[in-house]
């Protein structure tokens, strides 16, 4: 992905704003951000991000495009949308969020290590298999997704949680043998396919 | 034929052995007596729910649900799909927004689909949460006249959560302060805990899995705050929430030195209860913290 950030980087040049307009998921918003950091005060996350929200955007406009797409703040958003709720100029902030997100990681320049960075294309693998999330083997991904010695023992510690929601019937063992599966699996495949080759020919296409 | 029909998305946690199958079954029980058929979206596959954005970008996301608006169609025309779950519900809904919002996502999700022989026949029907099917179509006072064994001395908080609060939220009900959840509870003859500060507070979501001591920092906060208002149990609308909130009890304990014991159940599984069925039908069997209060109930 490092030719599609180099092309990015010469099409937009000194116009970051520009870039994320075109490109990122409901960026045409960022431009009314008037800075007043409700979004901030309203997210769960506050004592854990480098940069709040509402900083982000700002750096948008002041061409930090190296340190919005490879920050690791927007990979914290929990989705709970209470910065879109209560955010007075109506930008879809969450969407913003996850938009930045995907696009730094599809330029190669999200934090390579940060779990939920590995976790979010665990998840997308795992559910677009089969067409449903296989719980069992998302699980399991997670816990070996740093290696096997660490695997094991975040298995031993999350021991009591699986023999709990297996006891309760609300994990199957015999998931690892296949699961849940659409009938329509293949179909899902090219359509997703299909989907993902349109939004990369949009994003080639645009003259910004 | 039944009194209420609506086209059903369970979702993958909704699967037999998958982690909220004692929602699915405690709803199918809250169907039975309020006379609601759920017809199966047939073949219908992941929302791509809230974490999906990280491998699949704004169109596959979008193409996903719009799958399952256009087999709903097929199979149901235009009934209304009703979903359990907060974040099937919320990508579903969403989805029929942007398709109908933006030309470029609407030529895009065409295109999807038709690769597959499929389409999104004339408009798309409505996506709606099963709450508000109980609070709009059903209503209270026919939620009440169910109640055969009211749950009475039960004080109970009312975890309403995020993505059932919000962005779309219940229609009439505030953002800060929703008022549905301790209604239900209070229709079912318990008492609702008031001014419980963290009901719309979040449980970190999908973060509980890559990055849980954030995510478990903000539960033990959403559990004190049930026992401050001198909660017997926590209820709420929301599969992540429900899981969030009662398996990782253990593991906050260990890490922060509380001694939390608290059962978390959904509002189906109080109606069940209220309504007369067994610990069974009501799934309480599927509680990692057992529901004693109103196992005791159930079984008298």
């Amino acid at each position: 992905m490092s030719d599609m950030n180099t092309a990015m980087v010469e099409k937009y040049r000194s116009s970051f704003l520009k870039e994320v307009e075109a490109n990122v998921e409901e960026g045409d918003w960022v431009k009314m951000c008037m800075q007043c950091g409700v979004c901030s005060g309203s997210c769960p996350m506050e004592n854990n991000w480098e940069h709040p929200p509402q900083e982000l955007f700002m750096m948008i406009r002041a061409n930090k495009r190296e340190e919005v797409l490879s920050s690791s703040s927007m990979w914290m958003c929990t989705s709970c949308y209470n910065c879109i709720a209560r955010c007075p100029r109506g930008l879809p902030i969450t969407h913003i969020m996850h938009g930045l997100a995907h696009y730094g990681k599809r330029l190669g320049l999200a934090p390579k290590e940060q779990p939920t960075v590995k976790f979010s294309q665990l998840f997308w693998d795992n559910l677009t298999k089969t067409g449903r999330v296989n719980e069992l083997k998302l699980g399991l991904s997670l816990y070996f997704m740093n290696g096997f010695g660490e695997g094991i023992k975040t298995a031993l510690k999350m021991k009591d949680v699986g023999l709990g929601m297996m006891k309760t019937g609300r994990l199957n063992p015999f998931e690892i043998f296949g699961g849940h599966s659409c009938k329509g699996a293949s179909d899902i495949k090219k359509m997703l396919a299909k989907a993902k080759e349109i939004e990369e020919s949009n994003t080639a296409e645009f003259k910004g | 034929m039944a009194k209420y029909e609506y086209s059903f998305y369970p979702g993958c946690s909704s699967q037999s052995k998958a982690s909220s199958v004692n929602y699915q079954k405690s709803t199918q029980t809250i169907c039975e007596e309020l006379d609601i058929q759920l017809n199966d979206i047939p073949d219908w596959n992941c929302c791509g729910a809230s974490i999906g954005y990280g491998g699949g970008g704004e169109l596959p996301r979008i193409s996903l649900s719009a799958r399952n608006i256009a087999q709903s169609q097929q199979a149901h025309g235009q009934q209304d799909i009703v979903a359990t779950c907060a974040a099937c519900w919320l990508a579903t809904r969403e989805a029929k927004e942007r398709i109908e919002d933006s030309e470029k996502v609407r030529t895009g999700v065409n295109a999807a689909l038709g690769e597959i022989g499929i389409e999104i026949a004339t408009e798309m029907p409505k996506t709606r949460h099963m709450v508000e099917v109980l609070i709009e179509d059903v209503g209270y006072n026919e939620i009440a006249e169910k109640v055969k064994r009211p749950l009475e001395g039960l004080k109970i908080a009312g975890y309403v959560g995020c993505q059932t609060n919000r962005p779309f939220g219940i229609d009439g009900e505030s953002y800060e302060n929703p008022k549905y959840l301790d209604k239900m509870i209070e229709t079912v003859g318990a008492d609702a805990v008031v001014n419980y500060d963290k009901k719309v507070s979040c449980c970190g979501g999908a973060l509980m899995f890559s990055e849980p001591q954030k995510s478990q920092a903000l539960v033990k906060d959403i559990i004190e705050s049930a026992y401050d208002g001198g909660a017997d149990m926590i209820v709420t609308p929301c599969p992540v929430c429900q899981m969030n909130v009662e398996v990782y009890q253990g593991q906050i304990n260990k890490d922060h030195g509380t001694n939390f014991n608290i059962p978390v159940v959904y509002y189906s599984t109080l109606m069940s209860v209220a309504f007369g069925r067994n610990a069974k039908d009501a799934a309480l069997d599927g509680q990692m913290i057992r529901a004693k209060q109103l196992e005791d109930i159930a079984n008298k």
